[in-house]
């Protein structure tokens, strides 16, 4: 188990190494003057060029690069021109709401899409069957823009049974986690029901039921439960996923979340928030990653962590 | 049928998804479906005893609140609300005494300003405000530690160039004289010192705070102004509250001013439809402007107001065949203006010359060029092109701009040009535009040039001047004319207003005269805001602060 660490976090280092050059030099080859981007359209040339000075955008790249890292290093990331306070305190102030986020959102595949992949593999072929697969294909298919600006509308303005975005209580939270969870309500579903069609069908179950079980019995004590692990591996892979997936969801919420913070990062060419919001996340998706293998572990004894 | 179809289906995925909504609510304890948002503290209809609690909304988070630092349209409002400057702007253009007790003495060749300022102005941390504070402030603009963007605007006082360098610990142009005036003294003349110290740039802070927040100061802002700073929570919301030891009586009205950061335009006008904030602070997006402009409920929540703007086509005067004025002037006549003013939705009003209307030095008897493809086929094949050429536009990628940019393809191929359409985001736009010899024109929506300060000047150095046709610089015209540059260095010495407006005038019928741009448009500002909201156009769309909080109040 040590050893596993040991080798998960060195491998992670090396992927955090490649995406910070990788950034770094995407950034460093656009046309754009990061220097006036601070300075505005109406400030000088020569003043520009003194910001540059200042800003340290005139040293040569690697040297750029080498006092990036050694500052990354120490939980540095600079200074960002766009919001004018440091790239570290900004994204970690951000962090906790994009978790949430994506927490409530998880939450709301699980709810809806557990129930509804059980009914679908008890009743076959059912009309709720049925209404899980076009669940499905929906989900998939309405953008999260489209039915955010759908729920305010509706439910917020025309209704007013939420605030209208923004973060307070448990309201505001309920049309932001349905926008970004719907569309993986109907796939939850899916994958519930083929994994318990298969359960249901196996040895352990045909026992279940000889022994006079009740069918609710059995299909939640026993055949549920063996189904269970993939919708946790699925859970899990749903974390870095949603990192991406909820960007859209924190614009039109006006959510405060990392998502939105990198968006006006790259719109504002902010090389130093751009940098720092995606190295961070990047941190937490390899984070995340190793912690839901070693979940899994512990859910499943078949599974063992190889070194 | 296919229609009917597409239809049919979406309302059946509407109902499918409605379902799931309703379950969710039903069934779960994710949120009492009947709880009433308890963000909506809505403003409007409140008793005329209570709170008058102001609230706008923006897209983006504001940089800062430093008034050395901050530079765009947003954070300069918020800025006014915290800080003063010496000088400011009455209703329109005309500068008025602030911080000072009345307009600054000026000498004779327009060197020399001496600024007396008034008694008893206190910091929101109660220490009077002396003109040490004014000498540190415009001295702290200038220190490159700063990395001040206005900095350009206070080079010309005596001694900064040696002090930027590290040659002189201060400024030797900027004198205290006493603990109420100070003096100014300039390396040459200049007319427009009094607006530059009218800038936000200029605004005085009080050292003791900057020097115990340092570079967080643009977090923690302390002025004279007449709100003052409370709190900020990045990426949500910045609250000010009322100033009551403000030095001006009867302002400000109202009580607390918030400002909401990270609202989508779409979804911030649905807050002010719905009594949630009291102001948008972008502009109205455009698929619902013309629902809102028509609509009569709207009628008395929309204020219009021009912008101090000229929104054009850079044509680089460097690159053949725009090197020839004839091909030049073509392009003037041939692009259709009324067309682009419908496009925006009416949002602006046709340009004929450099210089908006609302500048000093416009020309209201300039005639600019005719709308005449004819004869701009003619100019072309003078200039040995009768069958047109090709060529490229750089264009902005954010809506309307790329459609505006089609209008003129379809405008030009009208005389035989080609044009292929760029479009870029800003960064890359201005990079590429301020590239010796890189981009042929360069459409400026989105990007237009608005004035810094109302003088004719603003719109010649930064984007027409020989000092700006360098690269990064504004000019991306390419163009230098040594003849009106020094006719420009007389005219920003002259003290004889008319005859100095006169001498721009000239020089801006020269630079018409050699078409290194199409005006086409002046911009207009269309704000949105709640029928309870009381105050002048110029209060919610000032020339130079945008907007005016102090002015504003509520019903």
């Amino acid at each position: 188990m040590t050893r596993y660490l040991v080798r998960r976090a060195l491998s992670s280092l090396t992927v955090l190494f490649g995406i910070s050059v990788v950034t770094f030099a995407m950034i460093y080859f656009l046309p754009v003057d990061p220097a006036r981007m601070y300075a505005g359209p109406h400030a000088s040339v020569e003043t520009v060029a003194r910001i540059r000075h200042q800003m340290g955008l005139d040293l040569p790249l690697w040297d750029q690069y080498g006092r990036y890292v050694a500052r990354a290093l120490q939980g540095d990331f600079g200074y960002s021109y766009d919001l004018q306070m440091p790239v570290t305190e900004a994204v970690l102030s951000r962090f906790p709401y994009t978790l949430e986020l994506i927490f409530a959102a998880i939450f709301v595949e699980l709810v809806l899409g557990l129930p509804l992949g059980v009914a679908a593999a008890v009743w076959k072929n059912s009309w709720i069957d049925g209404l899980a697969t076009v669940l499905a294909l929906l989900g998939v298919s309405s953008p999260p823009f489209w039915l955010g600006l759908l729920f305010l509308y509706f439910f917020a303005f025309q209704l007013g049974l939420f605030p209208l975005g923004g973060v307070g209580g448990l309201s505001h939270l309920v049309l932001p986690a349905l926008t970004a969870g719907l569309g993986g309500v109907g796939w939850y579903a899916r994958m519930t029901r083929s994994s318990l069609v298969e359960a249901l069908g196996a040895d352990f179950v045909r026992t279940a039921r000889a022994k006079g079980l009740s069918e609710w019995t059995v299909v939640l004590k026993h055949a549920v439960k063996n189904a269970l692990n993939p919708i946790v591996t699925m859970a899990g892979q749903d974390i870095p996923w949603f990192v991406g997936g909820v960007v859209v969801v924190e614009m039109v919420y006006a959510w405060p979340g990392v998502g939105r913070l990198a968006v006006e990062a790259i719109l504002a060419d902010d090389v130093p928030l751009i940098m720092g919001t995606v190295t961070l996340t990047a941190l937490l998706v390899v984070a995340s990653s190793i912690v839901i293998d070693i979940a899994q572990a512990w859910i499943d004894p078949r599974i063992r962590l190889e070194a | 049928m296919l229609g009917r179809m597409r239809r049919a289906f979406g309302y059946l995925a509407f109902a499918g998804v409605l379902s799931v909504v309703l379950a969710a609510c039903g069934g779960t304890s994710l949120g009492p479906a009947g709880e009433s948002p308890s963000g909506s503290e809505a403003p409007s209809g409140q008793a005329p005893a209570a709170k008058k609690v102001f609230t706008i909304a923006y897209k983006d988070d504001l940089a800062t609140l430093d008034p050395a630092v901050g530079y765009d349209w947003t954070n300069w409002p918020a800025e006014k609300m915290v800080f003063d400057g010496l000088l400011d702007y009455d209703d329109t253009t005309n500068l008025v005494p602030q911080l000072a007790e009345s307009l600054p003495e000026v000498s004779p060749d327009a060197t020399v300003y001496t600024f007396h300022l008034r008694h008893g102005v206190k910091f929101q941390n109660g220490r009077e405000l002396t003109a040490d504070d004014v000498a540190y402030s415009i001295t702290r603009v200038l220190d490159p530690a700063t990395k001040s963007p206005g900095a350009g605007f206070y080079m010309g006082i005596q001694g900064a160039q040696d002090f930027v360098a590290g040659k002189a610990d201060h400024v030797s142009g900027i004198e205290v004289l006493d603990p109420y005036t100070i003096r100014f003294t300039l390396s040459s003349p200049d007319v427009t010192f009094g607006n530059k110290m009218a800038l936000n740039f200029a605004f005085v802070v009080p050292k003791e705070e900057v020097e115990k927040y340092g570079a967080d100061f643009g977090h923690h802002p302390v002025g004279t102004g007449p709100f003052t700073f409370v709190s900020w929570t990045p990426g949500q919301e910045l609250v000010f509250k009322k100033n009551p030891d403000y030095f001006k009586p009867g302002v400000p009205k109202l009580d607390e001013v918030h400002i909401q950061v990270g609202v989508e335009p779409e979804v911030a006008l649905l807050r002010l439809e719905k009594g949630e904030i009291d102001m948008m602070g972008d502009p109205i997006p455009t698929a619902d402007l013309a629902r809102v402009l028509s609509d009569p409920a709207w009628q008395d929540r929309i204020t219009k107001a021009p912008q101090v703007s000229t929104i054009y086509i850079a044509i680089n005067t460097r690159v053949k065949p725009f090197t020839d004025v004839r091909v030049r002037q073509a392009l003037n006549m041939a692009i259709d203006k009324d067309r682009v003013i419908k496009l925006l939705g009416g949002q602006g009003t046709v340009a004929n010359q450099i210089l908006p209307p609302l500048m000093p030095g416009y020309d209201p008897d300039y005639q600019g060029y005719p709308y005449d493809p004819a004869k701009a086929k003619q100019l072309l094949a003078e200039a040995g092109y009768p069958d047109g050429f090709e060529t490229t536009m750089d264009c902005l990628d954010v809506d309307p701009q790329p459609k505006i940019c089609q209008s003129f393809q379809q405008d030009l191929a009208q005389i035989g040009i080609k044009l292929d359409i760029k479009t870029l985001e800003s960064g890359t736009l201005i990079a590429d535009a301020g590239t010796e010899g890189k981009v042929p024109l360069v459409w400026s929506g989105g990007l237009a040039w608005i004035q810094d300060y109302p003088d004719p000047d603003d719109f010649y150095s930064p984007i027409l001047g020989c000092g700006s046709a360098v690269p990064g610089g504004w000019n991306w015209a390419w163009y230098c004319n040594q003849d009106l540059e020094a006719k420009e260095q007389k005219a920003i010495g002259m003290t004889d207003r008319e005859a100095r407006l006169q001498a721009y005038r000239e020089i801006f019928r020269a630079l018409m005269d050699d078409a290194v741009w199409v005006p086409v448009y002046n911009g207009e500002y269309i704000i949105a805001h709640g029928a309870n909201v009381v105050g002048k156009p110029t209060d919610f769309a000032h020339p130079e602060h945008t907007i005016r909080y102090e002015q504003l109040d509520l019903k």
